[in-house]
């Protein structure tokens, strides 16, 4: 445990200073860069490049999982049941769109930049947060729920101090998984100009140089590690706390 | 793992769960929800929207025509009364059939007007100008398609019947490509300018995804059995495929190009195959590599789900392990591998079209060919295949898993 949390942290300390100092890093990179090309992407500051594109998984994430448990909440209302198997297939049928065709599909729509982006992020997004929100709405115990009913709280009251704390571990794993997804798929934002890492990849691909696609991949994939590891952390914390209900 | 969970919960799911509602839908008459969202979202489309789009070539701006000039006026009025008619229907509460049935018609009536306004609109003898469908049909499509799904989750329909419908459907759009009906539509004239190309990168593109979905099961099922009884090897397996995962997929298409190109060089035969860094072999590499996260994953979840009771039961009669292994453990699990396979196949569809970015081929060579050229025709040429092969495979594949697997491990009740 201590020796996979050190090398974690020297993973984050290594990640930290490549992102402050680039250039220090120029003798690992050097041997990819075939015929003298630059061994380290310079057109942009890596560290902009990074924030921007944890800023745009950040904001579809955000938007994502605001509308999925939303939806996920009306349609386990006694009210709202008759749109659950509704919502549902459509959350299914928006994970079969291949995120590269919604990007292309939304660029005349919208110009190029970070909207079609965050649309195609926002999409892709939905369905683990809702699919996890649900499990959690709907398999809460009866016993609780009959507990709940009988100290008299109403409807509202049980939905905010028994479901949603009891349903909130499995909806942070889905909202983990989104959050994961959404990284690697941002990177394909810079087909139509979005300002995310994938700049860096796509400057590789186009001018045959190994090592810039290299270290784009290499920072994303950080990036998605040390994320994953945060909500994991936070999800056996808050389950711990809860008493129960074990992540998805 | 968690990923490979999820994702599988796939669209059976979602069309199988109709049991919740027929409960919450009161049966007395009276206005449908669901419906008149829909209505609002169909009419609001008709008003605010155009039906056609004219362009005088293919990459200015475009002029909008509404239904109404969009089509002879005798037609336009048909098509007109035919939307106002089923919305009255969709309004009410109405049985599922009834709005299975209202719902098809529907939109096979707007399939056939948008080939007609096509022909209406376009100037004769002018091999330039574009007609597209606009927002208006659009908008009508996406509401009668969302009436559709809703219908076919409430009639509950059986696997099979969800396929007859899907071949169906798949039959009715050949047959409308076929007679030519679509001909003058902005997307079809792409298509007929690269008819050859379009079926050669239509093979790459399935040669890409279901060749290393194939190549992916017959190493993953084997390392997932493998990781089911090494207990040592689990963990370390799933972790370093999970870390793969997390590569962004553009970035192995790139970095695959250098090691391939030294292969393709320096393996005798190796270049004979067709392994070179640019091209058909990084993309199937990297589509394989991703694919063996959840082949494996799902194959060792599938042997897990195996009730212990079987086992026994199994050795009790007698059975060698060979026996138990062919006869209990692999026919048990094959429903949790085949939603493997499921979830590989859609992902493998989509992600294929990053093929075009490394000249692999596949429908993205046309994808990124209309963004660089900002043709939004060429990019629906390569984006509609696409997405209606993923679709397609899913209902396929969740049908497959259905009949696979009669009773649901996961009831939603439970």
């Amino acid at each position: 445990m201590s020796v996979s949390f050190l090398l974690r942290l020297a993973l984050l300390v290594l990640l930290l200073t490549f992102l402050a100092n680039p250039q220090a890093f120029e003798p690992v990179f050097a041997p990819f860069a075939a015929n003298g090309a630059p061994a380290i992407y310079t057109q942009s500051s890596l560290v902009a490049l990074t924030l921007s594109h944890l800023a745009m998984v950040a904001a579809a994430t955000l938007a994502a999982t605001i509308v999925s448990v939303g939806f996920a909440i009306l349609v386990t209302r006694p009210s709202g049941r008759e749109f659950l198997p509704l919502s549902r297939s459509i959350a299914n049928i928006g994970q079969t769109f291949p995120p590269v065709a919604v990007l292309a599909l939304a660029v005349p729509v919208f110009g190029f930049g970070p909207i079609p982006t965050l649309i195609a992020l926002f999409l892709y997004g939905l369905l683990p947060v809702f699919e996890n929100a649900l499990t959690g709405l709907t398999s809460i115990p009866a016993s609780v729920q009959e507990a709940a009913r009988g100290v008299g709280m109403t409807g509202g009251q049980r939905l905010v101090g028994v479901e949603l704390p009891l349903a909130l571990p499995i909806i942070l794993a889905g909202i983990r998984l989104t959050a994961v997804i959404s990284l690697g798929t941002a990177t394909i934002g810079s087909t139509v100009a979005a300002r995310t890492l994938g700049e860096v990849i796509i400057a590789g691909l186009t001018s045959n140089n190994t090592a810039f696609v290299l270290q784009g991949g290499l920072i994303v994939a950080m990036l998605a590690l040390f994320i994953h590891e945060g909500f994991a952390l936070l999800e056996t914390a808050l389950s711990r706390r809860t008493g129960g209900a074990q992540p998805a | 793992m968690g990923r490979a969970q999820t994702a599988g919960t796939g669209l059976a799911v979602g069309m199988r769960t109709g049991t919740y509602t027929d409960a919450g839908r009161k049966r007395r008459s009276g206005l449908d929800r669901l419906g008149a969202v829909l209505v609002v979202i169909a009419a609001a489309g008709l008003v605010f929207q155009p039906f056609s789009l004219v362009r005088p070539n293919r990459i200015v701006a475009a002029k909008p025509v509404a239904l109404l000039s969009a089509l002879p006026p005798l037609e336009a009025g048909l098509v007109l009364a035919v939307v106002i008619a089923a919305c009255a229907v969709l309004l009410f509460r109405t049985g599922p059939a009834l709005r299975l049935g209202v719902s098809v018609l529907t939109l096979a009536v707007l399939a056939m007007a948008i080939g007609r306004a096509g022909v209406y609109l376009t100037p004769t003898a002018n091999s330039y100008a574009r007609v597209a469908p606009g927002g208006a049909f659009w908008m009508m499509a996406f509401a009668f398609s969302i009436v559709l799904a809703d219908a076919s989750a409430r009639l509950r329909l059986t696997p099979l019947s969800r396929l007859g419908l899907l071949a169906l459907i798949a039959g009715a759009v050949g047959l409308l490509l076929y007679s030519g009906a679509w001909d003058s539509l902005s997307i079809l004239r792409e298509y007929a300018n690269r008819a050859d190309v379009f079926w050669r990168e239509a093979r790459v593109h399935l040669l890409l995804a279901v060749g290393s979905l194939a190549a992916a099961a017959l190493v993953g099922i084997p390392l997932g059995i493998l990781c089911f009884r090494v207990r040592p090897l689990r963990a370390a397996l799933l972790n370093s495929l999970n870390i793969l995962q997390t590569i962004p997929s553009m970035a192995l298409f790139g970095l695959l190009i250098a090691p391939l190109a030294w292969v393709g060089a320096h393996v005798p035969g190796a270049s004979a195959i067709g392994i070179a860094g640019i091209g058909v072999a990084p993309a199937f590499v990297a589509l394989f590599a991703y694919s063996l996260l959840p082949m494996v994953s799902n194959t060792v979840a599938g042997l897990e789900s195996v009730p212990p009771q079987a086992r026994d039961a199994a050795r009790g009669m007698g059975m060698t392990a060979r026996q138990r292994f062919f006869e209990v453990d692999m026919p048990l699990a094959f429903p949790v591998v085949l939603t493997g396979i499921r979830i590989v196949l859609v992902q493998n569809l989509g992600l294929a079209v990053l093929a075009g970015l490394i000249g692999g081929g596949g429908f993205g060579t046309f994808v990124f060919q209309g963004i660089s050229q900002t043709a939004t025709d060429l990019v629906l040429l390569g984006a509609l295949p696409t997405v209606a092969l993923a679709f397609a495979a899913a209902i396929v594949l969740d049908a497959l898993v259905e009949i696979a697997n009669p009773t649901p491990a996961r009831s939603p009740e439970a």
